[in-house]
This record gives C-alpha cells, structure tokens and sequence, in this order.
C-alpha cells in the first residue's frame, strides 16, 4: 500500500498545492477498488485452473493443502475426442475468416470507391443486417443449410457469417481513408481494378484486416448454439458444443474434471491473448470504434 | 469523349455489383430470405398426422399470448435486459477509468478485467456453475464461512434469474471497457488541467467533461449491450436450462426450445417475427436519431 | 491340413475380405443418447467393436449425441437435412410424437419370419409398454432403467438404524429421515431438475394413481391423490427437513451421494455401477417405498427405425439390434451400467447370475419392474412434460401450492391435448 502511496505523482496535481493530501488519498481509494475489482473478476477463472488441477474431494472442500494432480486433465482428455474438436475448431475459424475475408474487401470497395444507383440504400440494406442477428433467425437457416446440403459441415456453420455487415463496413472505412491519388497512380500505370485493389487498397488496410480477423476468429472460437444446431458428428462438433456434450449434467458432473476439460479447451486462446495481450485489445479497439 | 466517359461510367456500375454480389446473395440466402419466410410461416399452423398444415393467419401469434410461458420469458428478458445494460456500462466505465489511471500494477488489472471477454460462453458458464453449486460451489463454501445456510442459487425461482445475468454481466463488462479506454484516451489532456486549474473537484471534472464526451461510446455500447441481451444465452444451456419453473428463460432460448424440443416451427417463427420487429425498431432509432448527424459518405 | 487346402482357404478368405467393401457392406448411422454418469460412450464403442467382428458387412457409426432430448433434436435434424439414420436410440415414450409426425416406422414392417416376431416376446412386457402401440411394435427396449432408492448404510449404521433395513413406506421415510437429519446429513434427495416428472410419477404411483391414460390424450395431473403425492414430496423439505429446500439437481446428484450429503437418493437404476465404482463407504439399494402400493415408472431409451432408409438398411439395423439386445450383451450392458437387463434370459446367462450373487443391488431392479408403470407418454411429450416440470418445481420452490401448481400444469395439458382426443 506505501508503494501505492509513494508511486502517486502525476505532475498534473502539483497544480493544485493546497490538496496535496487528497490525491494520495484518492488514488489509495482508486488503487483499492480497482484491485479488489480485478481480484474479483479474475478469481473466477483462477479458481477453475486451482480446481482443474486437484482432486474433487479437495475442490469442493476448498482444501488449499490439496495435492496437486494432473488426473483430471487425463480424465478429461480421454471422455472426448479433444483433437479431432480442436482441428474441428481451427478449421471452423480459417473458412469463416477466409470468406469474410474476401466477401467483405470486395463489398467494402464498392462502396468504398465505387459510384453507382442504389449504392446508398444498397449499403443501409447491408447494415440492417447488424439488426438480424444470426442467432435469431436460427430455424429458418437451419432450413436454408439443410436445403442447401450443407447441414454438418464446416460451411453449413461458416458460411452464414461470411456476408458479415460489420466487415463490411469496417473495410469501407478503411478503404475511404486510402488518398485518391495512390489510386489515380495505380490507374495510369494501367492497373485493372483488381490490380488496385490488389496493390493499393489491401496493403494499406493492413490493420484493419488484422483486427477485424482477431476479433472474427475469436468471435467464431467461442460460438455455440448456432454449431450446436447444424452440427451432428464428431467429425465436425467444434470444441464449445463438444466441451458442452461433455459437461452435461446428464454425465453426472465431477467438477474437477470439467474444470479440467474447460481449461484445456480455453488454453489456445487464453494463452494466445496472455502473449500478444497488447495487440489484442488495440485490435479490438479499432475494430470497434466507428 | 463523351462515349468512353459514359463507358466508363456504365463499366463502374457493373464492376460495383458485381464487387456486391458476393455479399448480397450471401446476405440474401442468410438473412433476407430467412427472414421473410420466418414471417411466412408464422402464418400456417403446424403440420401433423392429423392436421395438415393451414393458413391461420394471426393464429400462431394468439397461442402466443394465451401462452404463460410466453409472457414469463418476455418478463424475464426485460430483466435481463434491464439490469445488464446498466449495470456492465457503469462496471466498464469504472474499469475504463481505474484502468485509465495511474494506478500501481495496471497492467494486471486490464488482464484481469479483459480476461472473461475471450472465454466462450460455455466456459464461463462450466466455471461459475462451480460457484453456483448447492453444497459443493465455492459461493456457498464462502457463505458457510460467515455462518450463512447454504444457498441454491441455480435452483430457486428467485435466483435463478440473476446468477445468470451475474454471469452475462462478468463476461461482457470487460469487453465494453474496452471501448471507453480508446475514448478516454482521445480527451485531450489539456481539459483535466484546465479543470484542476479551476479547482474542479474530481467528480465535478468526471460528470461535466467526461462523460459527456464519452457519450458517443456509451449509446455504442449500449447497442451492443442490447444486442447481447437477446442473443447470450449460451450460459443458460449449462447452468438451468430456463429452469426452476422457467424462471430464468430468455426469448431466443425459448424460440430454440420451441423449433428444437417441441418442434413447433410455426410458433418459434411468431415469436421470432416478434424479436425482428423489436430490433427492427432498434435499427431504425440507432440510424434515425442516434446517428443522424453521421453521414455514411 | 494339407497345403492344397490351405491355400485354398487363403485364397477363399482373400476373395471374401476384398469382396467384403465394394459387394455388402451396408453403412448405418445410429445416435444415441446418455443420460447417467460413467464412460458409457466406451462401453457402447466396445458393443460396436464385437459387433463389427461378428458382422463385417455391416459398418456402424455410433453418434453419442447427449441427453434424450439433445438426442431426439440431432437425429429429427439429420433426418430433416436428407441424411440417413436407419435406427437410433431414443427415449421410450418419444413414439407417440415420433409416430404423429411420420418419423418411425414400426418394427413389424421389418420383421420377415416367425422366429422373429417371437423375438419381440422374448422381453419383459413392462418394458415394451411405452413402445406398443396401435397394435404394433415402434420399440424395442435397450438402456431401460427403474428408479430405485441408494442409501449409505455407514450412516443408518451411525443414526441407530438398521443397515439392511431401508425404509419400506412413506412414513418410514419421514422417520428414517429424520433420524439421519439428526447426525448431520440430508435424509432424503430426490432430484427435481432434469426429469422431475419422471420422480414424481413414482410418488403419484405409490399413491394409487397414474398420471395418464393408455392412447397418450388424457392427463390427471389435478388428481387429489396425485396432488396428495406432491404434497409429500413438498413437506420433505418444508416441513421434516429431511430434504434441502429448492430443487435438486439431478446431474449432481450422485456426486452429492458420493460425498456424504445425504443419506438417501432416488436414481435411476443406470447410475448403479458409478456409484459401486466410486462409493468409499458400504450402501445399498432398494425398492422405492409405498404408500398404498409400491411403485416406479421404467424409464430410458428404446431402439426406433426411422422413415427413408432402404430394406438393406433396415435388415442390417435389426441385425444390430438383436446384437445388441440378446441375452450375452444384454447382461454385459447391465453389468456395466446398471441399466435393466431387457429380457428375462439376460438374467439367465452365467456372467450375470455370477454377478448378482456377488452384488445383490443389481437385480433389485428387475425385482422392481413386476410393480412398474409405463412412463409419462402423452402427445405433445416435451410440453405436457414441461408443464408438469414446471408445476413441480413451483411447487418444490415454494412459489405455489402443489394443487394450484398441477392445476395449471392440467389445464395446460388440456389445451395442448383437446386436438388428439
């Protein structure tokens, strides 16, 4: 707490000399609540990864002395095919971003640098769709990938999210903020529109392209009941509706080992963010702002 | 002259369908299409042995209304509704500030709010059904502590409801914070000085010049936080399943419940009809009035 | 042998193992559901693996697809979307909806010869109940269970009761409970989530009342004697404390057992071997007690056929399903579950007798099934269902008297059911 006290500064104080006392105390206050927040938000989780590593007896009976086990994650790992959910997952993701990908640059340039009748109202019709949430029309497309033949497979769960509003609209402002004149040199040197796109629009949308994946692929890791609707197998039941299967009450819940199960399955991304934290949330940051 | 411009012109309105047509027939097959044949319907009563299916006009929908659960679930959203709203915009407001200041072991405390945003909502739900647990859950091992009976929190009409808003409320807070640290960070500097120039107190500084000029962020969140409220239901697959006597049932969960237990497909699609006219009406505050002074050019 | 022969065999057997994939081999897809604790999924992988050796022209793709009602959603999903599920596992008293939306078809159009028509008698009758229909036969009985009582001997051992003398009426169970509520534990839980009608029906049972008609169109759910078994079911908690207040949740359940926080629980008997597998102290099993007479529902899945698949198909699935059903497997499957051998002849078979002499708790069961009902099977089966769930619950939960509660689950039965009658 004195470390709390002595590291207050902020020049920005000196100001005001008369409450030379009030800030410091302030920022204990500050420091106190914001600690006891985050020790609350993260306790969760960090009771989860304690539990999943020692015996039920010792979890629920709260025994800090417990010895630490890796039965659990053994357990867990051999009550489902985790690597085939896994695969199922990393495949899962890779087509939804790759056809985001390409669908929504495309769609981001027309409306981005292209002038044509209906644009405008085409473009409200687009962000409509951030209205018409998937998940609420999930009887008529399961219809819709039942006639299409795409029911249990990776496309079946992918492909309704490819046309996504919110991609598109990012792309377009990315691609508006590109100056008109790197487009016009393109032109003369006899680019075809492709060709501009290609070399002039995608290498400058660059971090827009990489917050709008992380944000898609973590977005598509962690969906569930629209997979849990048009999957039926192993072959394609991605790792939340598996790890759902797994830790249904109907399997009798022994909480160490769903615990155990529940950590293996938020490991790659749990990891991945610890790592690359920094990036993470300024991805999320300018994907989200407008 | 005039003809290449007019070309040109006429080439650039069909390179830019064609740049489209990905993205509408993809929107058409999974969002337009959907949507007016949920409407459709909606319209015809369900098919069986007996009774062939039959246009019955508002028929789905007066079941509806003569349905309690029905009533029940729309209750039970407006709760949900009513308390994550407020409750995860004013938690990532002050994790935006806190995580804002300078506060020792900031870092720590950013990952520690962020952390929950990343998890699925099947995870968290596996992890705080350990907390909810009568007996065994570490909520009530901590309440036996202090000398209180043990609680069943999942299990009474009572709680049921607000141990899984805690949980929606714990997953997406983080997530918000988010947005208020970017537009925090964009107040220039110079006004917090101004303000302790003045001698403004911190609250005053926070109320009259903060908030204001997070305003944008917050009706952005707000959005989402509304969206969220419709469409998070995940958790509730693990932890009651809408139970005890539908007391935590939401509208979507109930719509899956609907078309996917009871196979009544016409009914899921009334109640469905209903959820896009709500957000229908949503969409059409946000752009009309909420954004009416952007332009999207 | 002579080397003639010998080659000649080798060359046969290679002719038949090329042979086998492009001239035979019938793929049938069959998913099914888990409703109890334990690795089941290895246990049936197993079945499958010895049924493979047994038939190498069959190919079968076992789909657990989680609980009964997860189960029914993926295979009405497959089935909508074009693919094939010749035969899958669901629960007992799905037919009457199954057969309603033209989704089963009944064994009989399967069944060729007189031997296998006689196949059909060869299991107990309280099991094909649920699965009998309109004169013909849309089910056949495969993990079927009864609820039967476990309690913790230790503890009737340490309360002064008498271990091998569990309680055998209502009255006894308030009593008994009581007296185990006094050292500490929980006398009684009976779980209140996941299938809370299924317990109850148990208690309306005993109580002399069932909660359906025959066709599956009529309900008493407002019955007095089955309010007056509600009302039992309430007071256990609200007025003996013998049983935690809320609902119960059945999933937990047996882990709260396991860990000493009550003395007593109803389960299904399919939980029987995870609990022998698990329990650190001496328990037993016994028959539901009595009011005015003893009684369970069974419960669980059956096999159904379902509409589409071809006659290969459908020839291939019975196959199946008589493997899996005859009287070796059959016991094999109880031994490792606890679930009810299906005929009187899997009881029979050395393994099983060998072990029930050793564990007497695995026939209590089958003793049980004499005084059986059917399990609840109306039209509209998940919501009549629900309704009456919910009803319990209120009721279990304080939130409304059980006669106002099943009042309402009635009139709610009623208007779901007015169309079939």
């Amino acid at each position: 707490m004195s470390d709390a006290l002595k590291s207050g500064q902020a020049p920005l104080y000196v100001m005001a000399p008369k409450r030379s006392f009030r800030p410091r105390l302030t920022l204990a206050l500050d420091t106190f609540a914001a600690w006891t927040l985050a020790i609350v938000w993260i306790a969760p989780l960090l009771f989860a990864v304690w539990a999943a590593f020692h015996s039920t007896s010792d979890a629920v009976n709260f025994n800090l002395a417990g010895a630490w086990t890796l039965d659990n994650f053994r357990t867990a790992w051999d009550g489902a095919p985790w690597m085939r959910y896994f695969f199922n997952t990393f495949l899962l993701v890779s087509v939804v971003l790759a056809g985001q990908l390409v669908v929504t640059t495309l769609a981001g340039y027309a409306f981005a640098q292209f002038q044509f009748p209906g644009r405008d109202v085409l473009f409200i019709i687009v962000l409509l769709q951030l209205f018409i949430l998937p998940e609420v029309l999930i009887v008529e497309n399961y219809a819709m990938v039942s006639r299409l033949g795409m029911f249990d497979t990776v496309f079946g769960i992918g492909t309704p999210y490819w046309a996504s509003a919110f991609g598109i609209f990012l792309m377009r402002q990315a691609f508006k903020s590109v100056p008109k004149e790197l487009d016009e040199a393109a032109r003369i040197e006899g680019c075809s529109w492709f060709g501009v796109l290609w070399r002039v629009y995608v290498p400058s949308a660059k971090p827009t392209y990489l917050a709008y994946a992380l944000v898609s692929v973590s977005t598509h890791w962690n969906n569930f009941l629209w997979p849990l609707i048009v999957t039926n197998s192993e072959t394609t039941r991605p790792l939340t509706v598996g790890l759902s299967l797994f830790g249904a009450p109907e399997s009798g819940v022994n909480i160490s080992v769903i615990s155990a199960a529940t950590i293996m399955s938020i490991a790659p991304l749990l990891i991945a963010f610890l790592l690359f934290q920094r990036q993470f949330v300024q991805a999320f940051l300018r994907a989200g702002i407008k | 002259m005039n003809d290449l411009a007019r070309y040109e012109r006429r080439r650039r309105i069909m390179y830019g369908w064609m740049l489209l047509s990905p993205a509408l027939i993809l929107l058409s097959l999974f969002a337009f299409i959907p949507s007016a044949m949920t409407f459709w319907s909606s319209l015809f009563s369900r098919g069986t042995r007996r009774n062939p299916s039959e246009f019955v006009g508002a028929g789905n929908y007066d079941l509806l209304f003569a349905d309690p659960t029905f009533a029940k679930v729309v209750v039970n959203n407006l709760i949900y509704a009513g308390v994550t709203i407020p409750v995860s915009i004013i938690i990532a407001l002050a994790m935006a500030l806190w995580a804002n200041s300078k506060i020792p072991a900031r870092g720590f405390v950013r990952t520690a709010y962020f952390t929950p945003t990343i998890l699925p909502m099947i995870a968290a739900a596996n992890i705080w059904l350990f907390f909810y647990t009568p007996g065994l859950g570490v909520l009530d091992q901590i309440g036996a502590l202090f000398g209180f009976a043990s609680v069943n929190w999942l299990g009474r009409p009572e709680t049921a409801l607000w141990a899984v808003i805690i949980v929606t409320i714990w997953k997406e807070a983080g997530f918000f914070m988010i947005f208020y640290l970017a537009a925090l960070q964009t107040i220039p500097p110079d006004l917090k000085e101004a303000a302790d120039i003045e001698g403004a107190s911190r609250w005053t500084y926070t109320r009259r010049i903060v908030l204001p000029l997070l305003m944008p962020t917050t009706i952005f969140v707000a959005v989402n936080a509304l969206i969220n409220s419709v469409k998070l239901i995940d958790h509730l697959f693990i932890l009651t399943k809408g139970g005890p006597s539908d007391a935590s049932k939401l509208v979507l969960y109930y719509i899956w419940e609907l078309a996917f237990s009871y196979f009544d497909r016409p009914q899921a699609a009334a109640l469905t009809v209903m959820v896009l006219a709500v957000l229908g009406v949503t969409a059409a505050i946000k752009f009309i009035i909420l954004d009416r002074r952007t332009h999207y050019q | 042998m002579t080397r003639h022969t010998m080659t000649a065999s080798l060359l046969a057997g290679a002719t038949a193992l090329t042979a086998l994939p492009a001239s035979a081999q019938t793929e049938l897809t069959m998913y099914y559901p888990i409703a109890v604790g334990g690795a089941l999924t290895q246990v049936v992988d197993g079945l499958i693996a010895e049924f493979h050796e047994a038939h190498p022209d069959i190919r079968v793709n076992s789909i657990y697809a989680g609980n009964y009602d997860d189960t029914r959603v993926r295979v009405l999903s497959a089935i909508a979307s074009g693919d094939s599920a010749p035969l899958s596992v669901l629960f007992s008293i799905d037919a009457l909806d199954l057969i309603e939306q033209e989704m089963i078809i009944p064994f009989d159009q399967v069944l060729e010869t007189d031997e296998e028509r006689e196949w059909l008698d060869s299991f107990y009758p309280g099991l094909m109940a649920n699965g009998q229909i309109d004169g013909q036969t849309w089910g056949v009985p495969f993990q079927r269970s009864t609820i039967v009582a476990y309690y913790n001997k230790d503890m009737f051992s340490a309360a002064g009761l008498d271990p091998e003398a569990p309680p055998a009426n209502w009255d006894e169970l308030v009593s008994m409970g009581l007296a185990l509520r006094e050292t500490g534990p929980y006398g009684i839980m009976i779980p209140s989530t996941g299938y809370p009608y299924w317990m109850f029906q148990a208690l309306a049972t005993q109580n002399g009342m069932e909660l359906m008609n025959g066709d599956g169109t009529e309900t008493y759910f407002d019955d007095p004697a089955v309010i007056e078994a509600l009302e039992y079911w309430v007071s256990l908690s609200a007025e003996h404390d013998i049983m935690p207040s809320g609902t119960v949740e059945w999933g937990t359940l047996r882990q709260a057992f396991l860990e000493g926080q009550t003395a007593m629980m109803w389960h299904t008997t399919g939980n029987l071997t995870a609990v022998r597998d698990q329990a650190s102290f001496d328990f037993g099993v016994a028959m539901l007690p009595e009011k005015v007479r003893p009684g369970s529902p069974t419960g669980g899945g059956n096999f159904y056929l379902f509409e589409g698949a071809s006659d290969d198909e459908y020839r291939a699935a019975l196959t199946l399903i008589r493997f899996l059903t005859d009287a070796e497997r059959a016991a094999q499957w109880s031994i490792a579950t606890g679930y009810v051998g299906v005929s009187p002849a899997a009881y029979e078979t050395d393994v099983l007798r060998a072990y029930a002499e050793e564990f007497p708790p695995a026939i209590v069961a089958r003793d049980q099934l004499e005084y059986s009902v059917a399990e609840l099977s109306t039209y509209e089966g998940a919501r009549v269902r629900d309704a009456l769930n919910t009803a319990i619950q209120s009721a279990l939960t304080g939130s409304a008297t059980p006669a106002d509660a099943l009042a309402q689950a009635q009139s709610i039965a009623d208007r779901l059911l007015t169309p079939y009658r």
